[in-house]
């Protein structure tokens, strides 16, 4: 059951092969089997999930069924969950459960899908190796010595080893394409303002996007449907029809025009990891893609840009967790102001905490200018270098991240280092812009992940891209042994 | 008044400019900075944050080399602007859920120690 497609389990579902009920304990039992080798789920809420298998099962019954009702899927712990704990993956918010369901979860909820558990992730969603959340790392399911990647590390490793066909997750700087290019599934962040945002635990609110992971563009693209419209409730989501991704897969590239960023091919890059895009691009030709050199000169500075922008909004953003309202608070405070500061101080981890201090510095007066609107006008420098390049090409493609998985501590004492493992990533967010990251070969036995970089709003070409790449190549069907 | 759409860019703290070279932080920067932040760090990791966050800063000072002369600063990758909504009444009062998740609450008013003698 667990090798499905999701076009394959609603079709069981239907004609009766099997009820949303015996898929949903299917996947617990795996979860049950299996994850306590790799730390994927912090919150399993198996009753309800069983409850929401019936629920669907006489959905499915009747007419209004859309095609995830019955789907079983897990949840990066970032989505607020109506009676159920979202914790963001921080002692911050241990024992914090949302009085309201993110926009999201609502979505997911309303097309019947079944949620079977909250993921692991970095805590509130700052970091590149899982390394950081309260609950503990996530083991790769390639080899458990090695991260998954984050911050949506635990979906990532869910979907890989099979525990559940789909997750969520989010992408401020990479979250969703490097966990997926090292754990070998496929993922996808949408355009900026896609995706609802409301009820999604804020990080850095210009760049965080929410997205799917699945073991294909196929079932990526039905969970991306689901996911996506236009919120209210989101200020900065965008009012635009939602396009029917899944539909539009299968269409001939002949005349695709695909860009290699000579910047992305370069310096720091694994060599194996080259290699393996470089075959990947080689399918592309084959399937009649045109692929041209093209320069995104100010790729340089995403890095040093986003280390601004991102913990500027963040230490913005987490100074709502102050101990009054809702989360950690410290026993017996003697004022206000250690009310504040050791609820704040016991309840983050050291990166978040460097975070907040990095911002607060790049925030204070008479620095503002020197960082945070620098920052911002060198951000717009990067956006015009993808504008100017989607001139003149359809996608862009590079590698998802410069090598595969590192092993567990390898980075952890060294911050900028593993900054640097999003140098692929990060300037997407900064644009604004879709992308995904699809399995694309092997490197000693570790995935390699090809990303696929489009204009805004094409989140479609971008699927269709990987599909036809999918119907060619069976990298995205590889498992990992031991999780069969 | 503002417009809409225009992003309004203030500094956030008005407490006095932090008397610290750039580059390179030490450990009593460290704790001013954690102060402005109210985040509590143990007297014996500041060293540590001093270290992890001068690296921080000297890897995002190479922006300082680029010539941004006339570029007007991003705050929105689709340039939106801010969207208006009617005014009219769109929440009810909920603080009963809302504050069913704070930590102390007595009589619908959140409890913080003592404030004023």
């Amino acid at each position: 059951m667990y090798q499905k497609t999701i076009a394959e389990l609603a079709a069981g579902l239907r004609a009766g092969e099997f009820s949303s009920e015996e898929l949903t304990q299917s996947c617990l039992d795996r979860i049950e089997e299996h994850d306590a080798k790799l730390n994927c789920v912090v919150t399993l809420t198996e009753s309800a999930a069983l409850e929401a298998a019936k629920a669907a099962d006489k959905r499915l019954q009747k007419d209004d069924a859309t095609l995830l009702t019955g789907i079983p899927y897990l949840h990066k712990d970032i989505f607020c969950t109506l009676g159920v704990r979202t914790s963001c993956g921080s002692r911050m918010l241990d024992n914090f459960e949302a009085p309201y369901d993110a926009t999201v979860t609502a979505q997911l909820q309303a097309a019947g899908a079944v949620m079977l558990g909250k993921t692991n992730m970095d805590e509130f969603a700052m970091g590149s190796s899982n390394e950081t959340s309260f609950y503990g790392p996530v083991r790769n399911p390639w080899d458990l010595e090695r991260v998954p990647g984050g911050s949506s590390g635990g979906s990532a490793a869910a979907v890989a080893a099979r525990l559940a066909p789909l997750a969520t997750g989010t992408d401020t700087g990479g979250s969703i394409r490097q966990p997926a290019a090292l754990c070998g599934v496929t993922g996808i962040k949408p355009t900026y303002g896609r995706v609802s945002r409301f009820g999604m635990i804020a990080f850095a609110s210009s760049l965080d996007q929410g997205g799917p992971f699945a073991t294909s563009a196929e079932d990526a693209a039905h969970l991306l449907e689901a996911m996506s419209g236009f919120d209210p409730r989101d200020s900065t989501s965008i009012d635009r029809p939602v396009d029917h991704y899944a539909e539009g897969l299968g269409q001939d590239l002949s005349g695709l025009s695909i860009g290699l960023p000579r910047e992305y091919f370069g310096e720091g890059l694994d060599a194996q990891v080259g290699a393996a895009v470089e075959a990947a691009i080689d399918e592309y030709r084959k399937l009649g893609a045109e692929v041209k050199e093209i320069s995104l000169p100010n790729t340089s500075l995403a890095v040093p840009a986003y280390y601004v922008v991102a913990p500027a909004e963040c230490s913005s953003n987490l100074s709502r967790m102050d101990g009054v309202r809702f989360g950690y608070r410290c026993d017996n405070p003697r004022d206000l102001e250690d009310l504040y500061t050791r609820s704040r101080g016991e309840g983050f981890g050291a990166e978040v905490k460097r975070r907040i201090m990095v911002g607060t510095y790049a925030l204070s007066a008479g620095y503002y200018d020197a960082y945070y609107l620098k920052a911002q006008q060198v951000r717009r420098m990067i956006r015009d270098d993808f504008v100017k390049a989607f001139e003149d090409v359809d996608i862009i493609m590079g590698p998802t991240a410069p090598t595969t998985a590192f092993k567990l501590g390898e980075k952890a004492d060294d911050p900028v280092t593993m900054y640097l493992s999003d140098t692929y990533t990060i300037a997407v967010n900064l644009a604004g812009l879709p992308a995904m990251s699809v399995p694309a070969g092997m490197a000693d036995g570790l995935p390699v992940g090809l990303q696929l970089i489009g204009n805004y709003f094409e989140e479609g070409r971008l699927l269709n891209a990987a599909h036809r790449f999918q119907q060619v190549t069976d990298w995205h069907t590889r498992m990992p042994a031991g999780f069969y | 008044m503002q417009q809409a759409g225009q992003l309004c860019y203030l500094s956030r703290f008005r407490e006095p400019v932090i008397e610290i070279s750039t580059m390179s932080l030490d450990a009593q920067a460290v704790k001013k900075i954690a102060h402005l932040a109210r985040l509590g760090v143990e007297e014996s990791e500041n060293e540590r944050y001093a270290l992890n966050l001068s690296d921080i800063l000297s890897f995002v000072e190479r922006l300082n080399a680029v010539d941004t002369h006339g570029i007007e600063p991003m705050a929105h990758p689709l340039d939106a602007s801010q969207r208006l909504r009617a005014d009219e009444v769109t929440e009810t009062d909920q603080h009963l859920q809302f504050q069913q998740v704070a930590p102390k609450v007595e009589a619908g008013l959140y409890l913080v120690p003592k404030v004023i003698e």
